[in-house]
């Protein structure tokens, strides 16, 4: 038995289970095919499931991977040619987080901001989207000063304390 | 000014020691897996891409330790869904599923905020867990560059099983939240489209699951130094933290950055970023929050009046010609011997009951009102079939899927089921229903998903039972 599964092992890599778990995944993902190719919208469903996947992974992911580059490669920059003093408070993460906290709003609330379901809203619902747009631009407008109200406070915090710890010097 | 850990290893001025990457295990043929190895590949294949000292597998077991709470409730709440548009009477879409549905059962009509409940989990706990499934995907996004791209057999079965797990999930997320948001430009029925991609979804995340949770379970009790000191990762601050050491699963960083960021600080953003979204999102199912519902079409409001609460599909999107509605409007109740006839008048004249009932709707938001109206068990009883086995509602409106709907015979008989002909602000004085919730009269029935209380109600055929 321990033979079997040692050249098992050798042959596929990982353990039997592992087999048994990917082969139920693909045979039932291949029986929700086997429902719905016949559907006249089968071909825009695969085209959607593989376009979220090439959205999110090739250019969503790289796109926000590039977006924080600046500020690495500023932060470095700095640590190599700056003053020899390291900043205080580090600001890199009080541009990062009101970013990013705005960035998935955008993208979770993107067909009301940028009004894409006006129309089909408006039949159903006798709504519009009109000012949801405003209103994204004042929660970034509140993360980005809350964040900075943030950033003085532990910038004045850290110099006093500096201040104190160099007159007890 | 560096403070010295007892721990650390004494300074030599050359740096830590190198970071080397554990030999995968290969399967068969392993000399072409380990030559393909051996050529060097650019970025992003190249391990050294990937720059982050945060990632590793007790950062990504985290992450899955969250979504294996989470994704589950709204895998389930999103198959009750189903089961709540009565798919016993070919009203759920789609109709035929083959094996792909829970056990069927008559959805409960009690308590009356069960639909409100499930489906409020399904759509705001979805919205909710999005910073964290982006999260998590950040945290395996080496993986999907990794040289070789597979190393055995079963590396390459598990990577198709991974497409129907990561793009399950998004193609979820997606159509979800264009849906919920009135975006229909996919093209496609979104109840079709939303229910099959769950299913090769859960195909994903079951099969992962049984996989990884021996490996997400051990990065938990041991910690990513293997020291089994959960704490101490959360405690430490930027300057304290250090890569998780290279292990078999490839995420930790083979040549880091030094960190801008600590662990807890990061957890610390991404939970931020959930509860800004539950925040935000809340207020479209609970009216104390809808204020700050500030990016929901649902968060905003039609006015403080009886009548002004939210709208599914209004007079004008109907298509009804308002004169039908009017004087020579008829409620025809079909099922006994002779069919019955009633104006709105005769209806207001019968016994009226009064009941405080929300309405919820499968984008997730719901609103509590107040009706008054004749109950569906007087007019079953009125029409000559006091226990029906079911009854199929039709509206004026003829053209949208929704203008009518099969009830079952619990919902029929709740005593709280009424063919409302008022409403009003919760616990408040009713007025008659407006044109556009329904006028002269609709259905209102308790945890029945919101499109299937019909509106301008024409006839009720009330069928007998077998038994």
């Amino acid at each position: 038995m321990a033979a079997f599964l040692r050249s098992w092992r050798r042959f596929y890599g990982e353990n039997p289970l592992h087999l048994l778990s990917v082969l139920g995944c693909i045979a039932l993902s291949g029986y929700v095919v086997s429902l719905v190719y016949t559907d006249p919208s089968a071909i825009w469903l695969a085209v959607w499931f593989l376009g979220a996947v090439i959205a999110h992974d090739l250019v969503l992911y790289p796109l926000y991977a590039l977006a924080d580059q600046p500020l690495t490669i500023s932060r470095w920059a700095r640590r190599r040619y700056g003053p020899e003093r390291p900043p205080r408070v580090p600001a890199i993460n009080h541009i990062r987080v009101p970013a990013l906290g705005s960035a998935v709003l955008f993208l979770i609330y993107l067909p009301t901001i940028t009004g894409r379901g006006e129309d089909a809203l408006r039949f159903t619902s006798g709504l519009s989207t009109a000012g949801i747009w405003d209103h994204w631009l004042l929660i970034t407008a509140i993360l980005f000063l809350g964040s900075a109200v943030i950033y003085a406070v532990r910038l004045g915090v850290a110099a006093r304390r500096t201040a104190r710890d160099g007159a007890d010097v | 000014m560096t403070t010295v850990r007892p721990t650390d290893p004494p300074e030599t001025g050359s740096g830590p020691p190198p970071r080397v990457a554990v030999e995968p295990e290969y399967g068969f043929p392993r000399s072409l897996f380990r030559t393909l190895a051996r050529i060097p590949v650019p970025p992003p294949a190249d391990p050294r891409t990937w720059r982050s000292p945060l990632r590793g597998t007790w950062l990504t077991s985290v992450f899955g330790a969250v979504l294996l709470v989470g994704l589950p409730i709204v895998i389930i709440t999103g198959l009750l869904s189903y089961i709540a548009y009565g798919p016993q009477f070919g009203q759920a879409i789609p109709a035929d599923v083959g094996y792909l549905h829970l056990p069927y059962f008559d959805w409960p009509s009690n308590p009356s905020w069960l639909y409100r409940l499930t489906q409020g989990l399904h759509v705001t706990l979805g919205m909710i867990l999005t910073p964290i499934v982006l999260a998590k995907l950040w945290s395996v996004v080496p993986k999907l560059f990794v040289w070789p791209p597979v190393r055995s057999l079963g590396g390459l079965l598990e990577r198709i099983s991974l497409l129907a797990l990561v793009g399950g999930i998004l193609f979820e997320f997606v159509t979800g939240l264009m849906n919920a948001q009135y975006d229909y430009s996919f093209g496609f029925s979104f109840y079709l489209a939303h229910y099959y991609g769950a299913w090769v979804f859960i195909a994903g995340f079951v099969s992962h699951v049984v996989l990884k949770v021996p490996t997400m379970v051990r990065a938990l009790r041991v910690g990513p130094d293997g020291s089994g000191a959960f704490g101490r990762w959360l405690n430490d601050g930027v300057a304290e933290t250090e890569p998780e050491p290279m292990d078999e699963a490839e995420l930790a960083p083979l040549a880091p950055n030094r960190p801008t960021l600590s662990r807890r600080g990061l957890l610390a953003m991404v939970g931020g970023g959930s509860a800004m979204v539950a925040v935000l999102s809340v207020g479209q199912t609970w009216d104390p929050l809808r204020p700050l519902a500030l990016l929901s079409p649902r968060g905003q409001s039609y006015g403080t009046g009886p009548n002004d609460f939210q709208i599914n599909r209004t007079l004008a999107g109907s298509g009804i010609d308002p004169a039908r509605l009017g004087a020579e409007w008829r409620l025809t109740l079909r099922g006994g011997a002779t069919e019955v006839a009633l104006t709105r008048d005769q209806l207001l004249g019968m016994p009226l009951h009064t009941a405080t009932l929300p309405i919820a709707c499968v984008e997730g938001w719901s609103v509590y009102r107040t009706w008054t109206g004749v109950r569906l068990r007087d007019l079953a009883a009125l029409a000559g079939v006091p226990d029906p086995a079911n009854a199929f509602v039709q509206s004026v409106e003829t053209s949208g899927a929704f203008a009518r709907a099969t009830l079952q015979n619990n919902q029929v008989l709740n005593p709280d089921s009424l063919l409302a002909l008022r409403v009003g602000n919760p616990g408040e004085e009713t007025v008659d229903l407006s044109p556009d919730h329904g006028f002269p009269a609709r259905v209102i029935v308790p945890a029945l998903p919101g499109v299937h209380n019909t509106k301008w109600v024409s006839s009720i055929d009330f069928r007998p039972g077998t038994g």
